[in-house]
């Protein structure tokens, strides 16, 4: 084992001399795999970056929460026959609730859309949320003032409010917006708390960044009657209860909406799980064909390495007679073209590496990301296993050559 | 014990459709500290003689017994380890490593033979003081004369210590000045213990052996030993007009 690491050693150091007598040519064959290595890398590093950055958007909608809808997020039903639903009632809600022992929180929500107005300013089209003091326990909600309202406020409907961070910037300024007035379709109402930015750029209306909260009580009242059916969000008590926390969901409602056994749910249940399966779906087959464009730049690397080693291995015909005849074994003088194509990849490798690791930074100021430390060591196994791959055949070409023919090369 | 025995060696080459035997029946012997010349004209198969001699061949019949034991039939590695530890080549042409000076050179069978860097760098540096190179020992070959870089092949033949030193028309690039110091070198190291063979085609070189085989179409014409060989070295003219 010994002897074998010894001829490796000196393989390796062979190779460094053939590759620093030929500086240039080195150089420019590297060239292909610098290029190859940094377009997978950054590839790589941005899947992962919009993987997390679409994790950090549908955040807001709670890993640990489910939605009790009418509507299904996703389905391939007929459009008309959900439509044609009953819509979830409060008397569902107060129903599943007392029948429910899974969740940790439950709260029924409205949503309507309403101009929201402070002294002159105002946003047209805002999606105003009611529900109970109950639905800040089902979000991750941290206030920047104040605070969520309570049981009394919403069970006394009072006209109060929450409203998020761009709200509060483009109406309020520098103004504390808490016990001023908002006009939400020119009701008034307090506001009691002021949500820190959530930063939810992917669900567009729904980013909590950009609602106004307000008890369920005064939505019906003041917007929608009783003709719109509600939503009930439900947390789990951790991200492994989901599923059991779904299935009683489904039993109990179906219980609270009076379904005979042999009916189909008249109701759809919705997870942030179906969001990124759907994601995972669509952005998958990109994510493929992203990997595999770079792969190819990868491939054209690979065949330039494979070029010069055979140029290389031409070139040095007597070089390798002359080894022979001193002694060097078949496995020797392949061993030694091996490393070199292995080292001249490897040194492209890292090259590309910190290439990519430079404008991965340039990246961030797009998407959250960052060169992981498994892209570095998958890079660095790549480029040897290229290098050896499109060194071999060069490489066995000069262990076969006969000493005898090679010593006559001109 | 004979290091060298040949019993019936033949080589054949197929040459298009027709068989060309570079060897036809080689037979001979050669012992320790023998100095032996093989001379022969162009074609007479001193060339196959030699690659097959320095294991770098295999003959198509016959037996080669190096040191009593059976060549012929040894695998490709069994070869590269009689050539790295037993025979010490030098060729008409050099043939060292342009980019490596000359430690490099000395001490490349060492790497090949498994020895450890600090040994090999001292048994090189020896080598090199043997045959007088001491003071150029980071030279590469294109910073040396003709003379010195065939004195850097010699001592690379040198540095494992081996049962025979192979010399393929070792002057032949040389003028005959440094022809004559080359072969003060043979002399020397044949004093010294060494076993040598030398291929040449120039009588006035052969000369400096004890022994001259002469080949003819691939067989063995003469083989006897040489009355001149402890005089003075004899240059090419006076071997010309035979003084």
């Amino acid at each position: 084992m010994n002897r074998y690491w010894f001829e490796l050693k000196e393989g390796v150091l062979f190779s460094l001399k053939a590759i620093k007598a030929n500086k240039a040519r080195s150089m420019l064959t590297t060239l292909g795999i610098v290029i190859g290595i940094c377009s997978v890398a950054l590839m790589a590093t941005a899947i992962k970056g919009i993987d997390r950055a679409f994790e950090q958007g549908i955040s807001a909608l709670g890993a640990d929460n489910l939605w009790i809808d009418k509507w299904p997020w996703f389905t391939d039903e007929e459009w008309w026959k959900i439509r044609n639903r009953r819509n979830l009632t409060m008397e569902n809600y107060e129903k599943y609730k007392s029948l429910a022992k899974k969740p940790l929180a439950m709260a029924p929500t409205l949503w309507s859309s309403c101009k929201v107005q402070y002294n002159g300013h105002y946003i047209e089209d805002t999606l105003v949320t009611g529900s109970t003091a109950d639905y800040v326990k089902t979000t991750n909600f941290d206030f920047a003032r104040g605070r969520f309202f309570s049981e009394i406020e919403a069970d006394g409907s009072r006209d109060v409010a929450v409203v998020g961070n761009d709200i509060v910037e483009n109406l309020f300024k520098h103004i504390n917006p808490v016990d001023q007035y908002i006009e939400v379709d020119r009701i008034k109402f307090k506001i009691v708390g002021v949500l820190k930015k959530q930063g939810s750029n992917l669900l567009g209306d729904f980013n909590p960044d950009k609602q106004v909260y307000i008890p369920i009580g005064a939505s019906i009242k003041y917007y929608t009657g009783h003709r719109r059916s509600i939503a009930i969000v439900v947390r789990a008590r951790g991200t492994a209860q989901v599923k059991e926390t779904a299935e009683e969901a489904e039993e109990m409602m179906r219980r609270a909406r009076g379904l005979k056994y042999n009916q189909e749910n008249d109701f759809s249940i919705n997870q942030q799980e179906g969001l990124m399966r759907n994601y995972n779906q669509t952005v998958g087959v990109i994510k493929l064909v992203g990997l595999f464009i770079t792969g190819l730049s990868l491939l054209v690397g690979a065949i330039g390495i494979m070029n010069i080693m055979f140029v290389s291995v031409k070139e040095r015909t007597r070089e390798i007679g002359i080894r022979k005849a001193i002694g060097a074994k078949k496995r020797t003088i392949l061993s030694q073209f091996l490393a070199e194509a292995a080292l001249i990849c490897l040194i492209g490798g890292m090259i590309g590496l910190m290439l990519a690791i430079g404008l991965s930074m340039l990246i961030n100021k797009f998407l959250p990301t960052s060169i992981q430390m498994d892209t570095v060591f998958l890079a660095i196994t790549i480029s040897i296993l290229t290098g050896i791959i499109s060194g071999f055949v060069p490489a066995y070409t000069a262990a076969k050559m006969d000493p005898v023919d090679a010593l006559r090369y001109e | 014990m004979n290091i060298i025995t040949f019993e019936n060696i033949t080589r054949l080459y197929e040459v298009g459709a027709e068989e060309v035997r570079a060897l036809d029946g080689v037979s001979l012997a050669i012992g320790k500290n023998e100095y032996v010349a093989i001379m022969g004209p162009s074609g007479s198969g001193k060339s196959t003689l030699m690659n097959i001699l320095g294991c770098l061949d295999t003959p198509s019949s016959g037996t080669y017994l190096f040191k009593n034991i059976q060549v012929s039939d040894m695998s490709d590695n069994q070869l590269a380890e009689i050539r790295n530890r037993e025979i010490g080549f030098v060729f008409q042409t050099f043939n060292l490593l342009p980019r490596s000076d000359s430690l490099h050179n000395v001490e490349l069978p060492l790497i090949y033979a498994g020895i450890p860097s600090a040994k090999r760098k001292e048994m090189a540096m020896n080598a090199l003081v043997s045959v007088g190179l001491g003071d150029r020992v980071h030279h590469k070959p294109n910073e040396l004369s003709g003379g010195q870089r065939q004195r850097v092949a010699i001592a690379r033949a040198l540095v494992t210590q081996p049962a025979i030193i192979l010399a393929d028309e070792p002057t032949g690039n040389l003028d005959s000045k440094t022809g004559e110091d080359i072969m003060t070198v043979f002399s020397e190291i044949h004093r010294q213990g060494n076993t040598i063979i030398l291929v040449t085609h120039e009588e006035y070189i052969a000369e400096h052996a004890n022994r001259i085989i002469r080949l003819r179409d691939g067989k063995i014409e003469k083989d006897e030993k040489n009355s001149h060989s402890h005089h003075a070295p004899l240059t090419k003219a006076a071997a010309m007009t035979g003084s």
